[in-house]
């Protein structure tokens, strides 16, 4: 890209008094704190897949779990989230195309992505905040979880038979299902302890790794709002250069990268 | 205030080469919709086409790794900083990482195998 300064052999670039990596001190300490939270996100994801094979049976299909759609009835899976994805892509794009702006020093043209990339962080955090509702309050018809802790599904809102944790469906009936049943207790919804959708484990996955997502999209927002606040007062006009833009920049499409790496683990595969 | 001297390594450019960036913007867009419907495709469709669970596992998690050059590379700009500088953060971290899915996969497998953790 342009601005950079022409090549220079080695022993120039090491010998001092110029960054070697040819990136100022700000945008390097950037980068690096991208990398330490690289490995945190990596560690809860990994944690993640670490129970969820050894847990394989009965671990539970998120498809099956994240189902709704506002403003519509019925079975939607990966709809919802395909939507938060397109929303978060797009709000990368404004962020790109503010950087963009930035580097022509077009002030008008910094603003405006600016501005839309903030809508677009909200809209996330928005439609976050609406599926936790919905993971927190669950089905209508809830499910049962018996007395060794294993949480079963009602074949039918008669709650007589029911279904057992598996890939295969198992359906139990009858004086069966009542003996099964003895000592259990109904559960609605998930939080930390109680799951109806299955595994525990999953529901703290869940709430652990998109909340620490979605604080680090709700942090994007707040630090995109400051600069933009610099943009709006002409403080990067002054200063000659909006790198400012360039380095918060960096860190949402960071937010961005994780929730391609969240789609993909929690919801598709 | 310009302490760090960031001045010296601030990107600038024209007006003409901010027309064909905001190009390549657009077209890497077009590149992560793509991908991200044919996931959602996919993942709506698998079972009902027949195909292998395996197959599918595999392409998510390829068309996730190329979403995530795309955006680390462009986006973010990494594929054109200096070498060094590329090799200083992306190495440290892939290593790693790489380093930690085969312990997972590892233990995870072994104790899935040997009746879970309780």
């Amino acid at each position: 890209m342009a601005g950079h300064s022409p090549t220079v052999d080695s022993k120039t670039l090491w010998g001092g008094g110029f960054s070697p990596f040819n990136v100022s001190y700000g945008k390097i300490m950037m980068w690096f704190f991208l990398v330490s939270d690289a490995f945190t996100f990596s560690g809860l994801l990994i944690s993640y897949g670490f129970m969820r094979h050894s847990f394989a049976e009965s671990w539970p299909v998120a498809e099956r779990v994240f189902t709704h759609f506002p403003f519509m009835h019925g079975d939607h899976p990966l709809l919802y989230v395909a939507l938060m994805t397109f929303i978060l892509i797009m709000s990368s794009v404004t962020m790109v195309l503010a950087v963009e702006a930035g580097h022509r020093m077009d002030k008008k043209n910094v603003i405006k992505w600016m501005a839309w990339t903030i809508v677009g962080g909200l809209v996330f955090v928005g439609s976050q905040a609406w599926e936790w509702y919905h993971f927190i309050h669950g089905t209508e018809l809830g499910a049962f979880q018996l007395v060794d802790g294993t949480i079963v599904q009602w074949v039918d809102a008669a709650k007589e038979s029911l279904y057992l944790p598996g890939k295969e469906l198992v359906m139990i009936s009858g004086a069966e299902a009542t003996a099964m049943m003895k000592g259990g207790v109904e559960v609605y919804g998930a939080n930390l302890t109680v799951n109806e959708y299955g595994l525990p484990l999953f529901g703290d996955f869940f709430f652990f790794i998109t909340g620490f997502h979605g604080t680090h999209v709700f942090s994007g927002v707040v630090l995109n709002f400051v600069i933009f606040v610099n943009v709006l007062k002409g403080t990067y006009e002054k200063r000659g250069h909006y790198e400012m833009v360039e380095k918060v920049g960096l860190y949402w499409h960071f937010v961005d990268l994780v929730w391609v790496f969240v789609f993909t683990f929690f919801y598709l595969v | 205030m310009d302490f760090d001297r960031t001045a010296e390594y601030v990107n600038h450019h024209s007006e003409e080469e901010g027309k064909a960036m905001r190009k390549t913007i657009w077209v890497i867009f077009w590149v992560l919709l793509g991908i991200t419907g044919v996931e959602v495709t996919l993942g709506l469709v698998w079972q009902d086409m027949g195909l292998a669970w395996s197959f599918v596992k595999w392409t998510f998690i390829i068309l996730t790794l190329i979403k995530a050059y795309y955006i680390v590379a462009y986006y973010m700009h990494l594929k054109h900083e200096y070498k060094n500088f590329i090799y200083a953060v992306a190495l440290p971290y892939l290593v790693l990482a790489v380093y930690l899915i085969v312990m997972m996969l590892t233990e995870a497998i072994y104790i899935h195998e040997h009746h879970g953790l309780m």
